[in-house]
């Protein structure tokens, strides 16, 4: 107990961190994923914005930045950090790369839980005569709601995970606290401490991300 | 009230709807029969482009939808209506939610959509249900809720793509009736699309019999009613009750 009162305030300091770094990963989930999933979605062959091309590119595109192990990509991805961000070295910086696989990771998501929607759905909507972007919102988005949220709860605990390696570019985070502190200075309390927190903290996100999901299903 | 000239389609290979023409009149209830794959869904799914002819020309009203652009057809598909065989009911919605989707499109406020949602589910017989959500409700049930979505607009066109065949006897029946007291009361012109000769028998006006993207029959008829077919059916009950036995 005398080491965690002891390093408090690294404890603090690295759990906003983590806050910073999966919330900006959110964001951009959310503000850049969710449309370009639904793009994914309704660019394919025979729908509503049927665009071979341009699937093929966003879906290369995903596919690519999902494939590589995402420490590489973090390294990879450190020029374009330095011109976005000024910097590649920090929070702020970690934020870009960890962005980027957020985007992808949740567009995937995104596509896979509209796919769940009944196709016919949309034609009833194109038949009450409803515009596109109300057969996205009024529609689709209303079908898949569980699924999405569902996502989303996956995603938000990968993006933790994702996070506890941003230690390689000066992220900070939980992840990097308990491997610096817990690990390399041989403090196994605090490394034991700081994994049932994180233990703790995934739980709950799961846990109220099903409950909602649940609640908001009333398909069956 | 609707006129195909020459329409035809083709899937891949395949000839759905060879040229054809058909005028049905304002009022009726129009059946259009045939087997499965005969080209009668793709034909009453010309009725509002849902599926678009690859040539000739589809007029509802009067308007000519083939030549309209995509707001104005927006705008002529909130006058005509449309249901389906797997009613295809928002399920994240409930009942009262899925009759004010069209209400919504068109952007009335919601005091008045809320007396239009009541009305139109009073209509079919199903207010009760109105805080229910879809899955919740038997066949039967669903068919209402789609009907009631259906007329929400005052459409003057109700499309009817197997509206019963997942449902059983007693529920087609109930359907139907709906559907007559729609035409009675509204003076809706409804199209049925179905296999089951006992749907044409009992409400259809005038019947159209397709095969292979053809149309080889197109005539009136007298409909016998839909009560003898209920008893119809009491009856075929109890000889079912006397063979268990």
């Amino acid at each position: 107990m005398d080491k965690i009162i002891e390093y408090q305030s690294e404890i603090w300091l690295s759990i906003g961190q983590t806050f910073i770094m999966v919330g900006i990963s959110l964001l951009a989930a959310i503000l850049v994923g969710l449309p370009l999933g639904t793009y994914l979605y309704l660019s394919r062959r025979g729908n509503l914005y049927e665009n071979r091309l341009l699937f093929l590119l966003l879906d290369t595109y995903v596919n690519i930045v999902r494939s590589f192990p995402f420490l590489l990509l973090v390294v990879f991805l450190i020029p374009f950090t330095r011109f976005v961000m000024g910097t590649a070295i920090g929070t702020m910086a970690a934020t870009v790369p960890l962005a980027i696989i957020s985007i992808a990771y949740y567009a995937r998501l995104v596509q896979q839980s509209l796919l769940d929607v009944p196709k016919e759905i949309i034609e009833a909507a194109i038949s009450m005569g409803a515009s596109k972007t109300q057969i996205i919102f009024k529609f689709l988005y209303r079908e898949a709601r569980s699924g999405l949220i569902f996502g989303l709860t996956t995603a938000t605990i990968s993006f933790i995970s994702y996070s506890t390696v941003m230690g390689i570019v000066g992220g900070g985070g939980v992840g990097d606290f308990a491997i610096r502190y817990g690990y390399q200075r041989f403090e196994t309390e605090l490394m034991l401490f700081t994994i049932i927190m994180m233990i703790i903290f995934v739980q709950i996100i799961q846990v109220s991300g099903t409950m909602l999901s649940k609640k908001l299903d009333k398909r069956s | 009230m609707i006129e195909l000239t020459q329409v035809e389609k083709t899937f891949k290979n395949v000839k759905a709807v060879r040229p054809l023409s058909l005028i049905i009149q304002k009022g009726q209830i129009h059946g259009i029969v045939g087997t499965s794959g005969a080209g009668k869904s793709t034909l009453i799914r010309m009725m509002n482009l849902l599926e678009r002819p690859d040539k000739g020309s589809v007029r509802v009203g009067d308007k000519i939808l083939t030549s309209l652009s995509e707001l104005e057809l927006r705008k002529a598909r909130q006058n005509i209506g449309m249901i389906f065989q797997q009613f295809q009911l928002v399920l994240n919605r409930t009942v009262a939610g899925n009759v004010e989707m069209p209400l919504e499109l068109i952007g009335m406020p919601k005091k008045e959509r809320v007396k239009r949602v009541e009305e139109c589910l009073q209509f079919v017989g199903i207010l009760d249900k109105k805080d229910a959500y879809p899955a919740q409700l038997s066949g039967g049930q669903k068919q209402r809720v789609a009907i009631a979505r259906a007329l929400a607009n005052k459409p003057s066109v109700l499309l009817c793509d197997e509206p019963t065949s997942s449902l059983d006897p007693k529920t087609t029946t109930e359907v139907l009736q709906v559907l007559q007291h729609i035409k009675d009361t509204l003076g809706v012109t409804i199209v049925i699309v179905t296999h089951e000769m006992g749907v044409v028998q009992s409400i259809c006006e005038h019947v159209s019999i397709m095969k292979d993207g053809q149309l080889i029959d197109s005539f009136a008829i007298i409909p016998q009613g839909l009560n003898e077919n209920e008893n119809q059916y009491i009856e075929d009950l109890k000889r079912i009750a006397v063979v268990k036995k």
